[in-house]
């Protein structure tokens, strides 16, 4: 098992925006109301770079921006791990759409934010960070696949990394296709060794496959059905400060478990 | 530092040929892979890199529903250089469920979601859209594919940070490996001809209509390919395997989306920290295989950036004038280019070049050389500013 400490959760969703009003919501303290959600455009970004920032864009950096909020550490002294099943269908679609009509444009603003790592990329340009990024995809599974990159990382590089999981629904005819209801985002900021102020001690490692932990009750099925909303279980856990193990879905073999040990 | 992984086996199928003799042979007798573009009905005056015969090799039985042109190539590179019996004798002695795969892709199965939208528009819109998919479109089809195909169960996940993401494979392989999750890992790249790649960079500007010339004065842009790779990761061989991964290092530009640091300041970051990683000096690396993609900007920045940590000393070519630029399979194309360089102690010159551009200063090869390696680079860097660069090294 891998030993990780998590010092901040960052949390962007249909009633579940910013994780200082998620926490009591996830815990059980607080109802939970399914209200419309759009990210902002992210202020740390130049007013061009807003501009262009893809939908994808913004919304895992709005989780990304929330999970800095209660730490102690800047964003360029984080490495990042971005975790999507779906990249940006909005992008998907535009391009797919100009790509079938007689003209067969593609915008190079669309094409430079079609990249699945475009997230990351404008998430680099706004916090100045030189450090490692990766962009990871297990289709439904990509917020597990992720938290394993992200604890592997911690642990072997010995540095912090946030994992920001996103994805957003895709607008029709692609969601007929791929049925993802609610946009979602979650992010953790991981360090390798205790660190003040830190929510919660976790081990991380994979077993054979069980039963895995449930979503809240209180989560709609329209949220249930984005892929990076399967990180709703762990930060339940989180939530609650309660010392839990969490087992989430990974491979058709395998889960992810995450042992959690609440700190301070 | 890393501990150095045994490459224990690889395969390849790209534009140069299929399997590691024909694309050695093709790298050494100067045979080009490059051809005016062809793909399908995309009218854009360009060169392509293009694989013979995935059209007419379609995927039937158990892994039926993954058929699409990316996949088909996956399979392809899976099937040669005895690739498939390496992984299998590898899952009998470690177990299937300690052996990953890492597999960097951009596309995917795209290509088959473009045709859905082309039948749907011809039908009239408001027509439902005919794709599998988690099988195709989605990112992760293709190392589902190949999970599937060589029987492995260990942790698996598909990399894509544009064009870095096949060296990126490598960089998470090592973390996996040194983590104790696993005892060898599948790394590969698969990247195919599709529609919003060409017409994508075209919109940039970015495509040559000539076939790309990297390091040359008058070079005007890139020439698209496609390929899959595969290497195999252990901790150490059991035939007397030489070739090694010694180092990999990471770094974001933070500069722009499409466009490089001008002075390469990202790139220059990836290479001193794998040289770090791999405990080497700048004059340890005997030849460096750059990313070179023949677009005016990227060959200034990486060479500002070779120039910085290297000097003017050590010789450098690109191989993406013979390949094209197969963007999600670069990263291991390339890597393996560069094993097949120190496994033959030969470095390919860059023949296309007429003129040398006088603004870049590190040692351009122009013509191919055999000289005894040792260690070599291999970089690669992706839109959003994502670099990676990967050090080899050969046992003596």
């Amino acid at each position: 098992m891998m030993q990780v400490w998590v010092i901040g959760v960052g949390i962007a969703g249909p009633g579940l925006d910013g994780w200082a009003a998620a926490r009591p919501v996830l815990a059980g303290h607080a109802e939970y109301r399914l209200t419309p959600f759009a990210p902002a455009a992210p202020k740390l970004l130049s007013a061009a770079e807003r501009r262009r920032c893809s939908q994808s864009a913004r919304l895992a950096i709005a989780a990304a921006q929330d999970a800095l909020l209660a730490g102690d550490l800047p964003g360029d002294a984080i490495a990042t791990v971005f975790a999507s099943s779906d990249g940006d269908g909005v992008i998907t679609q535009e391009i797919c759409e100009s790509l079938a009509g007689a003209a067969r444009e593609v915008s190079p603003t669309s094409f430079h934010n079609s990249v699945y790592n475009a997230p990351a990329g404008y998430w680099s340009i706004a916090t100045r960070s030189q450090l490692s990024s990766t962009s990871v995809c297990a289709y439904d599974v990509s917020f597990a696949a992720g938290l394993l990159e992200a604890a592997t990382y911690a642990t072997v590089e010995r540095g912090p990394v946030m994992l920001v999981a996103s994805d957003l629904p895709f607008p029709s005819p692609l969601h007929g296709i791929r049925p993802v209801g609610e946009s979602f985002a979650a992010a953790l900021v991981i360090a390798p060794t205790r660190h003040p102020g830190a929510l919660m001690r976790c081990a991380i490692g994979l077993t054979p496959h069980r039963t895995v932990t449930a979503f809240p009750d209180a989560i709609p099925t329209a949220l249930r059905s984005n892929p990076a909303a399967r990180s709703l279980p762990l930060l339940a856990v989180l939530a609650r400060q309660a010392t839990e193990t969490v087992r989430l879905e990974y491979t058709d073999e395998t889960d992810l478990v995450i042992e959690c040990e609440p700190e301070g | 530092m890393m501990s150095p992984l045994t490459v224990t086996a690889m395969a390849t199928a790209n534009p140069l040929g299929l399997g590691l003799p024909a694309t050695w042979t093709a790298l050494c007798t100067n045979r080009q892979g490059l051809r005016p573009n062809d793909f399908e009905d995309a009218e854009i005056k360009t060169w392509i890199g293009r694989v013979e015969g995935l059209e007419t090799e379609p995927m039937t039985g158990e892994l039926a529903d993954f058929d699409c042109r990316n996949n088909r190539l996956a399979l392809m590179g899976l099937r040669q250089d005895g690739f498939e019996q390496a992984v299998a004798s590898a899952r009998t002695r470690y177990g299937p469920d300690r052996i990953g795969v890492l597999i960097g892709t951009t596309t995917s199965g795209i290509l088959e979601t473009e045709l859905a939208y082309r039948r749907r528009s011809a039908a009239g819109e408001g027509l439902p859209l005919t794709v599998r998919y988690r099988h195709t479109q989605n990112l992760f089809s293709v190392s589902d594919l190949v999970r599937r195909q060589l029987r492995l169960t260990g942790p698996v996940a598909s990399i894509s940070t544009a064009c870095s993401s096949s060296a990126k494979v490598f960089a998470s392989a090592s973390r996996w490996m040194a983590a104790g999750l696993c005892d060898a890992v599948v790394v590969g790249g698969v990247d195919s001809l599709c529609f919003m790649t060409l017409y994508g960079f075209a919109s940039l500007g970015l495509l040559s209509d000539r076939p790309c010339r990297p390091c040359d004065v008058s070079r005007d842009g890139l020439s698209i390919g496609e390929a899959a790779g595969f290497l195999l990761l252990e901790r150490e061989g059991r035939n007397g395997e030489r070739l090694r991964f010694l180092g990999y290092g990471e770094s974001s530009d933070a500069h722009h989306m499409s466009t490089p640091h001008p002075e390469g300041l990202g790139a220059a970051l990836a290479m001193e920290r794998a040289l770090d990683r791999a405990d080497l000096k700048p004059i340890d690396i005997d030849y460096i295989n750059l990313h070179g993609t023949g677009t005016p900007a990227n060959d200034l920045a990486e060479d500002c950036a070779i120039w910085k940590t290297f000097g003017g000393r050590t010789p450098c070519s690109s191989t993406k004038e013979r390949t094209g630029h197969t963007l999600g399979a670069a990263g291991i194309t390339e890597a393996i280019l560069a094993l097949l360089c120190l496994q033959h102690d030969f470095m390919p010159g860059m023949v296309r070049i007429e003129q040398p551009d006088p603004q870049l200063r590190s040692a351009m090869m122009l013509r191919s050389e055999s000289r005894p390696l040792r260690t070599v680079i291999s970089n690669s860097f992706g839109f959003g500013g994502s670099n990676c660069t990967l050090i080899f090294g050969k046992r003596p």
